[in-house]
């Protein structure tokens, strides 16, 4: 900074700035997403507490994983009496989807002086919801507050679910099957189209459809495998997409 | 070693750790050294980001064709149709994602309603 005679006094503006992004980050937390996260994990403590995890183990799963899918299959691999290593390697197949997701996000999250400790502190709190939330936002953020600001959502999203998680736990929420259907549809239902409308560029929707159209075909071949392939082959075909439409916008 | 193989409190606890957090973050933190690489505007990050999306939009197809609990118990057909009628919502009613929950859920509901 050229302005060296105030170095406190920007300090603190510096901070106050960071902590208004933080808490406009954190207020994404009554959208409508954040809502349908929590929603869906009301189900999940219905789950946790079906398969004999007590209230505090449920809880514990959710602020260290966060990511629902691994959080279920845990506790299938639990109900399974798989041993540690076989539990490791079912949750590490659903999480290597994260690897790709994390490496498009950071890009978009990191400011110009932005520490690797702190990308990966952050990546704890990429999942699904957040993700599609922070693909949307962040582009309006300035670029140095945009850690912050994720800080903000991510943080208090994983919080707030895992009090979600033990409130219903001890309550025991029972809802007929109607209701639980119709929560667990909330959860594509808007991922559908928040994922649609954060695209910037038409490479986003060329994958969004592949992805969709593929997965059932690579579903029926490769069960075990199908999140991973149909992101591989949704991606190949994208790029096909953008050659083709960089040769003919040349020509 | 199992779930149940130790009786001791903080057993489980060792149990999520290394059978799901470690598991889990460890993909994160690859996440943010491949991550790093990239350039913005880059090629690769567009490749990258490609599969990404496909991969979430695998998760979204899944969740509708394939899901667990008491959605699994309603006709698929139902589900793609009320997915489909949600989306077309959103699109011709001025893109707001809450048309097409709104839109997507009724259908659902008349459908399981009416069965």
């Amino acid at each position: 900074m050229a302005d060296s005679g105030l170095p406190s006094h920007h300090a603190e503006e510096n901070l106050r700035t960071r902590l208004s992004w933080f808490l406009s980050g954190a207020s994404l937390i009554t959208s409508i997403p954040a809502l349908i996260l929590m929603t869906a994990h009301v189900g999940f403590a219905g789950f946790a507490s079906e398969n004999g995890v007590t209230l505090l183990q449920a809880t514990f799963m959710v602020a260290v994983i966060w990511a629902l899918p691994a959080n279920i299959v845990l506790i299938g691999a639990i109900a399974g009496g798989y041993s540690l290593f076989g539990a490791a390697i079912a949750v590490g197949l659903s999480s290597i989807r994260l690897m790709p997701m994390v490496a498009a996000f950071v890009p978009e999250m990191r400011g110009s002086r932005t520490r690797k400790i702190t990308l990966l502190f952050l990546s704890h709190f990429i999942a699904v919801t957040a993700w599609v939330v922070g693909m949307d936002r962040l582009k309006h953020v300035p670029r140095d507050m945009r850690t912050s600001y994720f800080a903000g959502l991510g943080i208090t999203l994983t919080l707030t679910n895992t009090l979600v998680v033990a409130v219903v736990y001890v309550l025991s929420t029972d809802f007929p099957p109607l209701v639980f259907a119709a929560l667990f549809f909330l959860t594509p239902m808007y991922f559908l189209t928040s994922l649609w409308g954060s695209a910037r560029d038409r490479s986003v929707h060329v994958a969004m459809v592949s992805g969709l159209l593929l997965f059932p075909i690579i579903h029926s071949i490769a069960p075990a495998y199908d999140l991973l392939l149909t992101g591989v082959a949704g991606g190949i075909v994208t790029m096909a997409y953008v050659h083709l439409a960089k040769r003919s916008a040349a020509r | 070693m199992t779930w149940n193989s130790l009786a001791d409190w903080w057993w489980p606890y060792v149990f999520i750790l290394l059978g799901g957090w470690l598991p889990t973050d460890v993909w994160r933190f690859i996440g943010v050294f491949v991550g790093g690489r990239v350039r913005e505007d880059s090629e690769a990050l567009i490749a990258v980001r490609a599969v990404a999306t496909s991969l979430v939009a695998g998760v979204i197809a899944q969740l509708i064709l394939y899901p667990s609990g008491a959605l699994a118990e309603t006709s698929i057909v139902l589900r793609i149709g009320a997915a489909a009628a949600g989306f077309v919502a959103y699109l011709s009613l001025g893109r707001r994602v809450i048309i097409s929950v709104i839109a997507g859920e009724a259908v659902l509901l008349c459908g399981l309603l009416l069965t």
